[in-house]
């Protein structure tokens, strides 16, 4: 998958043992998940238990990395010294699994262009230590079914 | 099922000073505000043997954003307290005013004192507001953790980013508009206009509204409300008490504090609604009044779509109605079908932090509104707060 360059300034997530897959899985191009083997969903954010069926046991899953917009706002305030607006931050949905959600920001697309239930895939920003940043931005696939696409189909 | 709320009054209302950079000792405010609650119940401070607030003064927030907590005010009135509670992990700020009504029903306690004070002008310089989790200078050793990783990383640092949102998507579903949101902040406006105590008073008009610079789209200045210094402090005390009191006490007729759903800012099952879509259904489970029987809404604006969203979910108008409800002010305004806000909201009256809405219904429930009373002897009214996974409703009647 693409990378983007950095921006001059982010606020970084602590990386622990429970949210390592997630942060990092961009190094390898992969937007990673907890998934439950025993009920085939994906968990986020990570849990030690499946919240639908208990399991213990999760594991790293990859999925496609594409996503549709759910909502979106762009931000005109400059709350982070160094984090300059505007920029665009969205919740987007997995589309493996539609409950699956994460606030991001689209990249590559004019802001006035942004709308809800627009198809988009994860790029990746690389960071210090390892940490993958995933962005969004627009899927030039639109929202045709992907037949090489991963991860599970729980969507529901 | 025992509605033990019903055991609870709310026998007293106190308020500090409130404005912009006032420059004085958060707990002074937070004093003035207690003492003059207890004064306006007829008690003294011997009979004050709960104490409860929200967020407490164990936490780290946005500057100003606590200024005292359950052992200042303790140690500061010397109280004798039998039970006490502290603490943001509640249904929302109003949750702490619920805390005290369990207790006084348990007979954990006779006479709470609640209170909630911010200094948030004061303490943040009276400049621009400042990302919530956000170091000074967004220094080099900060990373985000807990829920703040999923939203700082991407710039999304205050809830304006995240209740615009929850906007966005209700304008997508509903073909909500800008010109129809404007009119929560200009009915605030209209009644702060009659309220000498709000913040700003002058006219604004939907023209005005949308002029004003974007903070996080849909919002912009005037979606956002005004941070201020100042406390209010309510008792709730045992009905039996009520002969004691000063004067005749409103009652919890019923209160709502459930989050049904995911508790989080991003996960939510409905992102055109919150977790006051849970707390409001659980208050009309309780009570055999209907939305219709409410004469005044006093309901949280920390951003005007949280009032449409709590006009909504306590069934004021249908699920996406609201902007259709609000636009053109009739319905909302003082002299309409239900009063909203009818001190200026914290749109403009200032951000006292949910705490605000409550001394307001009381207020018009007694009658002390002067320019800005409820016409009709208003006998039932709602005060509500919070956003996101935080929302706690008061069902409020005066016999
Ligand atoms: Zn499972």
């Amino acid at each position: 998958m693409p990378s983007v360059s950095e921006t001059p300034f982010r606020l970084l997530p602590q990386i622990t043992p429970e949210n390592e897959h997630f942060w990092t899985g961009g190094a390898e191009g992969e937007l990673r998940f907890l998934h439950c083997a025993a009920c085939d969903t994906l968990v986020h954010p990570p849990q030690p238990r499946c919240p639908q069926c208990l399991a213990g046991g999760l594991s790293p899953r990859a999925v496609s990395g594409r996503a549709r917009v759910a909502t979106f706002t762009v931000n005109h305030q400059p709350w982070i010294p160094g984090f300059d607006p505007p920029y665009v931050v969205a919740i987007v949905e997995i589309e493996e699994q539609r409950d699956v959600r994460l606030m991001t920001n689209l990249v590559g697309c004019d802001p006035e262009a942004v709308h809800i239930d627009m198809p988009v895939r994860v790029v990746f920003e690389a960071r210090d230590e390892g940490i993958h940043i995933p962005l969004f931005e627009p899927d030039p696939r639109g929202g045709e079914a992907d037949p090489s696409g991963g991860g599970g189909d729980a969507d529901r | 099922m025992p509605i033990g709320e019903r055991a609870a009054v709310l026998s007293g209302i106190g308020q500090s000073k409130v404005g912009r950079r006032l420059g004085v000792d958060p707990l002074a405010l937070t004093l003035d505000a207690c003492i003059g609650a207890i004064e306006d119940a007829g008690l003294s401070r011997d009979d004050i043997d709960g104490l409860s607030t929200y967020p407490g003064g164990m936490i780290a927030g946005a500057p100003g954003f606590t200024g005292a907590g359950i052992p200042e005010v303790q140690d500061a009135l010397r109280l004798e307290l039998d039970w006490f509670c502290g603490g943001a992990e509640l249904p929302g700020q109003l949750g702490s005013v619920v805390n005290a009504c369990a207790a006084v029903a348990a007979g954990l306690a006779r006479h709470v004192l609640c209170f909630r004070t911010v200094w948030e002008s004061t303490a943040q310089g009276g400049g621009s507001r400042r990302g919530i989790g956000v170091s000074s200078g967004g220094g080099g050793g900060f990373r985000a953790s807990g829920f703040m990783q999923w939203s700082l990383p991407f710039g999304a640092a205050s809830a304006a980013n995240w209740i615009a949102m929850f906007a966005r998507r209700h304008f997508h579903e509903f073909g909500t508009t800008r010109e129809q949101l404007a009119w929560i902040a200009i009915n605030a406006r209209r009644n702060a206009a009659r309220n000498p105590g709000a913040i700003y008073r002058e006219p604004m008009s939907v023209d005005d509204y949308l002029a004003a610079r974007l903070i996080s789209t849909p919002f912009g200045l005037y979606d956002c409300d005004v941070p201020v210094d100042g406390c209010t402090a309510v008792i709730v005390s045992a009905a039996e008490t009520a002969r004691d009191l000063r004067q005749p006490p409103p009652r919890f007729e019923a209160v709502g504090t459930a989050l049904r759903g995911r508790p989080s800012w991003d996960q939510f099952d409905d992102l055109t609604t919150m977790a006051l879509r849970d707390a409001a259904r659980m208050m009309w489970e309780r009570t055999d009044l209907r939305p219709a029987d409410v004469d005044v809404a006093e309901l949280y604006d920390g951003f005007s779509f949280l009032a449409m969203a709590w006009l909504e979910a306590l069934g004021f108008c249908g699920r996406g109605e609201g902007g259709p409800f609000v636009e053109g002010g009739a319905r909302i305004a003082i002299d309409g079908e239900i009063p909203l806000n009818t001190q200026g909201g914290q749109l403009s009256a200032g951000r006292l932090h949910g705490y605000g809405f409550l001394h307001e219904a009381v207020v018009q429930l007694r009658g002390q509104g002067g320019e800005r009373q409820v016409p009709g002897d208003p006998r039932v009214a709602v005060a509500a707060a919070g956003g996101g996974p935080l929302a706690s409703s008061l069902l409020l009647v005066a016999d």
